[in-house]
């Protein structure tokens, strides 16, 4: 039987040389990576443990931009004050996660990498217009988190390559951000639907800007950009909102699973545009300058 | 055989019993030391891991065990060929109908893998990481057999047939030749087409519901150790040790005293640990290896291979008067056994109109086989799914007749002296009493907003008597140990400790109360059937009275006068004539302490096979809350009203109420078990298989009624049943009330109801 | 090749050997013999193996073995101090939160954590935090009034 391997590299260069190994996976919280071992899908021949290298694993304010580690546990995203005061839906995004135990461990970097199409921060950080920053034997390069994804399980990551973390650039005064997602019970489940909402209100109140994504109703989170542009140049009215809900529900290309049929999914899509948009106008109405 | 001493146990007052000391295991519990089925290890232990059917149904051609055996680490492996042919026979004592021959064959497949899951083929190695690797070695070769997955697919033409040399028993008409059908019945009384035509109103409805799982957080776990006699003692989390060392002895083809059965801690159980699953080939493994073997089941293995409960198709009908009298009932109740015969169909004939008068019922039940996971019992087995039908027809009578459901069913609750629609007479029972006390709670008058709705739901079951055996041994200090033969899974032997205690009138906390294993007790059923405080407690009290026996014949001894002249009160011996004589009263302790020099130890025993059991009866209330535009339902309140004749401990009373409605709540909203086409269950996970969490509940209040069992010394009816009887039909109620819309298949998934809001609207 | 790994369990340096796709669970239960840690699901959805991790509540289902070096472990274990068993520990027994048992260290562990973070939790903010501990039997209902019993207590300063 083969012998797995497991090593804590503190360096991006040391973490980068060892993914390149074949049957190496990097392994942040584990909430995905072990529970696919144990469900059958294949152990790694080598753990990369990558939560003991400092970029991975800090949250910093920067002049034009919010620094977040890719192996931060979702449980310190929420409890950091900056990430609560600007990005109101990625925290909210986050703490959707799982449990608090679940928290405890996964990250918003393996909850990416792990390329689920219902992975819950995605959407969220797909309306924020954040940008993922990966290094690798080449050096480092920058991709828009809703490029990173290809396709369920798959992402843009070449053997060799590490996310380091999220850019994510400071909300435009007077905007904000909402994330929402359909599970049958109140907790624990996998979204059926998740929509992130971010929009930017000029002085009078009306968007001059927004970003709608969806999770899980196609093979990757998308952009709705249909959705957006029924935002702009609206204060949020009903029939805006219904326009936003029509464009998502038009937009998502979903599959019949155990978690939901097609047509319910692409309902659901409409009701949680609008929901989300709604307390996205809501938040960035009393959001300071 | 039943202990009553005359007095109504209304009349008395009770000292212990109705208190609600801390539980005896409770500081392990809450502290990690307790010892549950997995938390067991003996030197030199290998790890045991089972091969299982890829194929939903398959002929096994041949096995080849070959490589595994290679494999270094690898010290036993077994298939099919190493158990004895094992003839049909009723497999007694369980919480089921069952056949031995067919359990024989559940716990390792012979020609034919009859689900997804079934076990196949089992390793005994140094690792368990050895022993994955070993099964995934052995080469099966499978003739793979197009699968039956519904009671629809199972029941038509040309469906492939699981037992070709099975036949149909029961009532004509039955299908000739070989099929699915494993048996049809009917039942009932009166004159049903006369029934229907006198109703005014005539209400008929249909059910699906999916297999669920009973959900206990322990998975299956067995070590079980042989010794060089051949004789094996076994540790095992089950509901029933006598139940697992008769029916392993006759797996194996030894005799009953080969084995010897620990019951260890055991993490829930709900039905589906009274039977077998990993025990004989544990106890064969470690035979062959010549050491002991720990066998755990997976979470995965436990949805894919031990006992769910049936998937149904259920129908009823019933005809009312315009004031609302019930006239006719009829009922047609086709349920999934599973791989193997035997599903609880016909405890559903008996409870499905068991709660209400009715002179003219025909009830109809099929058992069916099909290729999933054999049902074993859970909860009332067989009772929710009938009640779903019937309580939700007597919702929609109660609509059309402008009558408030709940007098609707007082207008034909049963009481004392009705014959039961499954043949009985009730003696005193408290149906109506709930309903009463239902109507008059708060919650039935609390003002509902927007898409909100209450449904009321009521649900019976039989509990059971069976046979137990109980020991009282009192220690040289005074303190009293109470041994029986039944696992505790909600808490019991609190209970016990609480009769005994009463009896021996000494506090409860000088009473430890022992569950014991297959050699230390009388042979004792199962706890399920909601027997143990019932049953096992008629056993400790009679043991305890035996003690008093013993003690005031001690004192008569010490005091010289005959025994008719010596009372026990308030745990002393009295000299009940009027002259004292100077005879002060002999505390237990005293006496205790006299024992060897007046005759020897003071040990009480008794054996029984209870009778008189008496039934439980419950009203549910169930506010629900819709999202019209998801189908997402929230539960707002929810009120349990149940009869349990005495609640000696009430705290555990309460929770068996709690517990069972929760059950009863997931079982409606959200729980099934999805296939694919191949029979592969696709959400063998508690991921997928979405039981309620905390938050998706609100509290649940309960009220325990208590008209008292004249059957029992202390009054006691079984409580852990009932309490899922009601909510899928309060839930179902509730929700088609809130929304508006005519349901007719669980669960109540957001999907199926949003999908019923749109065609409605 | 196994790796020897240098931990703190309950406050005591411990050490084990092991390959590295063992999960803190199994070392806990089959090396460190702390069998008060159950498996209900190994797959993080049930909260039976709950432990706290530096302070952090995680399920031992989902580190593996070897990350815990140089890591602070507290198990059930390690809850009561001697003969004091904890408050939460005492109202569960009161309340009758436990029927089974077999989920209850993982609600202490999880509840400990909780009130130690937020000492005066709303109901529903308990019901949320609790619910990745699944519990079969009791419907939640107890455990909740325990859990809020308890934090009553240690805010009076009654421990």
């Amino acid at each position: 039987m083969e012998e797995t391997r497991y090593e804590a590299p503190t360096t991006i260069a040391q973490a980068a040389r060892l993914l390149a190994e074949p049957g190496a996976r990097a392994l942040a919280g584990g909430t995905d990576l072990i529970v696919q071992m144990r469900t059958g899908r294949g152990e790694p021949r080598l753990f990369v443990d990558v939560k003991r290298i400092p970029e991975l694993a800090s949250i910093r304010l920067d002049a034009k931009s919010l620094w977040l580690g890719a192996a931060v546990p979702a449980a310190l995203v929420v409890e950091n004050r900056d990430v609560a005061r600007l990005f109101p839906g990625l925290a909210e995004a986050t703490d959707l996660i799982g449990s608090t135990q679940i928290q405890g461990r996964a990250s918003v970097g393996g909850n990416l990498c792990n390329a689920s199409p219902a992975a819950d921060t995605v959407p969220a950080l797909i309306a924020l217009g954040a940008v993922c920053v990966i290094a690798g034997p080449q050096g480092e390069r920058r991709v828009p988190v809703e490029s990173f994804a290809t396709a369920p399980g798959k992402s843009v990551l070449a053997a060799g390559e590490l996310l380091v973390g999220f850019e994510l650039p400071l909300p435009a005064p007077r905007s904000s951000d909402a994330y929402l997602r359909f599970i049958p019970r109140t907790e624990m489940d996998i979204a059926v639907v998740g929509a992130g909402v971010s929009v930017a209100l000029d002085a009078g109140g009306v968007c001059t800007q927004a970003r709608v994504a969806l999770g899980a109703v196609a093979p990757t989170a998308i952009l709705v950009p249909a959705a957006a542009a029924a935002l702009v140049g609206s204060r949020g009215e009903d029939e805006a909102l219904a326009r936003a809900a029509a464009a998502a529900s038009a937009a998502a290309r979903p599959i019949d699973d155990k978690r939901g049929t097609v047509e319910y999914r692409r309902k659901v899509s409409g009701v949680l545009t609008k929901r989300a948009a709604a307390a996205a106008f809501e938040r960035a109405r009393g959001a300071r300058a | 055989m039943s202990g009553n001493d005359g007095r109504t146990p209304s009349d008395k007052k009770w000292k212990y019993i109705g208190t609600r000391p801390i539980r005896h295991d409770g500081l392990d519990k809450v502290t990690g030391r307790a010892q549950f089925g997995a938390d067991y290890a003996l030197p030199g232990m290998l790890w045991g891991k089972v091969l299982r059917s890829p194929h939903a149904h398959a002929r096994i051609r041949k096995i080849d065990v070959t490589a595994a055996l290679a494999l270094d680490g690898v010290k036993a492996v077994i298939t099919g060929r190493d158990f004895p042919n094992v003839a049909s026979e009723a497999a007694e004592g369980g919480e089921g109908a069952g056949d031995m021959a067919d359990l024989a064959m559940n716990v390792i497949a012979r020609d034919k893998a009859l689900y997804h899951g079934h076990a196949v083929a089992a390793v005994a190695a140094t690792t368990a990481r050895i022993a994955e690797e070993a099964c995934k070695r052995i080469a099966v070769d499978y003739e793979v057999l197009k699968p039956v997955l519904s009671l629809d697919e199972a029941l038509a033409k040309d469906a492939p047939i699981l037992h070709e040399n099975a036949r149909a028993t029961g009532h004509e008409p039955l299908p000739k030749g070989p099929s699915n059908v494993a048996s049809r019945r009917e039942m009932g009384r009166g004159d049903v087409a006369k029934g229907f035509a006198d109703a005014d109103v005539v209400v008929e409805r249909e059910f699906r519901t999916p297999m669920v799982h009973q959900g206990y957080i322990e998975p299956h776990a067995v070590l079980a150790r042989t010794g060089q006699d051949g004789r094996a003692v076994v540790w095992c989390c089950t509901q029933g040790a006598f139940q697992v060392r008769a029916y392993s002895a006759k797996v194996l083809g030894v005799s009953t005293d080969m084995i010897k059965v620990i019951p260890t801690e055991i993490g829930g159980g709900f039905g589906g640990k009274t039977t077998i699953y990993g025990e004989p080939l544990a106890i064969l493994l470690s035979r062959k290896a010549g050491r002991p073997v720990k066998l755990v089941m997976s979470r995965e293995e436990v949805f894919r291979a031990s006992g769910p409960t049936s998937g149904t198709h259920v129908r009823v009908k019933l005809g009312a008067t315009r004031d609302g009298k019930l006239t006719a009932g009829e009922a047609v109740l086709v349920y999934e056994a599973g791989a193997f015969k035997g599903s609880p169909v016909t405890a559903a004939m008996m409870t499905v109109f068991a709660p209400y008068k009715l002179a003219n019922v025909r009830i109809e039940g099929w058992d069916v086989v099909v290729n999933k996971p054999k049902v074993t019992a859970y909860r009332a087995p067989g009772a929710p799914m009938a009640a779903l039908a019937v309580e939700t027809v007597l919702d929609e009578l109660a609509e059309q007749l402008g009558l408030d459901p709940i007098d609707l069913r007082l207008e034909n609750a049963v009481h004392e002296g009705v014959q039961a629609t499954y043949g009985p007479k009730y003696r005193a029972i408290g149906f109506v009493e709930t309903l009463r006390a239902a109507k008059s709670h708060p919650h039935y008058k609390a003002p509902l907003g927007p898409n909100q709705g209450r449904g009321v739901a009521c649900g019976f079951w039989f509990n059971a008597g069976m046979s137990s055996s109980a020991n009282v041994s009192i220690n040289e200090d005074g303190s009293a140990v109470v041994v029986t033969g039944n696992p505790d899974i909600g808490g019991s032997r609190a209970s016990m400790a609480l009769m005994a205690a009463e009896e021996l009138g000494i506090p409860v906390e000088s009473v430890r109360p022992v569950v014991a294993d297959t050699e230390a007790i009388g042979y004792t059923d199962v706890t399920g059937g909601s027997r143990v405080t019932f049953a096992t407690g008629m056993a400790v009290i009679e043991a305890a009275r035996d003690v008093v026996r013993q003690l005031r014949a001690r004192a008569a001894q010490i005091w010289s006068v005959e025994l008719d002249a010596v009372g026990w009160e308030d745990g002393r011996a009295v000299l009940l004539a009027e002259e004292k004589n100077g005879h002060e009263p002999l505390s237990l302790a005293q006496l205790a302490a006299k024992a060897a020099n007046t005759g020897g130890p003071i040990v009480g025993r008794a054996a029984l096979t209870a009778r008189g059991a008496g039934p439980g009866f419950a009203t549910h209330l169930c506010d629900v809350e819709v999202d019209r535009e998801t189908g997402a339902v929230k539960v707002l309140r929810y009120t349990a009203v149940q009869d349990a004749g005495k609640a000696i401990h009430p705290s555990y009373v309460e929770g068996q109420y709690q517990g069972g409605v929760a059950q009863g709540i997931g079982w409606a909203l959200n729980e099934e078990y999805i296939f694919d086409k191949s029979g592969v269950m696709e959400n063998a996970g508690f991921l997928d298989y979405r039981m309620p969490v905390a938050s998706d509940l609100p509290m649940i209040d309960t009220v325990i009624v208590e008209v008292p069992n004249p059957m029992h010394p202390h009054g006691v009816r079984g409580v852990g049943e009932t309490p899922i009887v009601p909510p899928l039909a309060a839930v179902t109620n509730a929700v088609q009330r809130a929304a508006r819309v005519k349901l007719a298949e669980l669960p109540i998934s957001p999907p199926r109801l949003l999908e019923a809001i749109d065609r409605s609207a | 090749m196994k790796i020897h790994v240098h931990t703190r369990v309950n406050g005591e340096a411990t050490e084990f050997l092991c390959t590295p796709e063992r999960s803190l669970l199994e070392i806990l239960r089959d090396e460190l013999q702390l069998t008060g840690t159950k498996e209900g699901c190994a797959t993080g959805d049930c909260g039976a193996c709950s432990v706290m991790l530096d302070g952090r509540l995680v399920c031992a289902c989902l580190v593996l073995a070897p990350e815990v070096e140089g890591r602070a472990i507290e198990t059930i274990e390690g809850v009561a101090k001697g003969d004091q068993i904890h408050v939460l520990q005492k109202k569960f027994l009161e309340h009758a939160a436990l029927q089974c048992g077999i989920c209850t260290p993982g609600f202490i562990i999880a509840a400990k954590a909780l009130l130690e973070r937020n000492p005066d939790p709303s109901e529903e903010e308990t019901r949320y935090w609790l619910a990745g501990n699944l519990c079969r039997c009791t419907g939640y209902d107890k455990i909740i009034h325990a859990v809020l019993d308890a934090a009553a207590d240690l805010r009076g300063g009654a421990r």
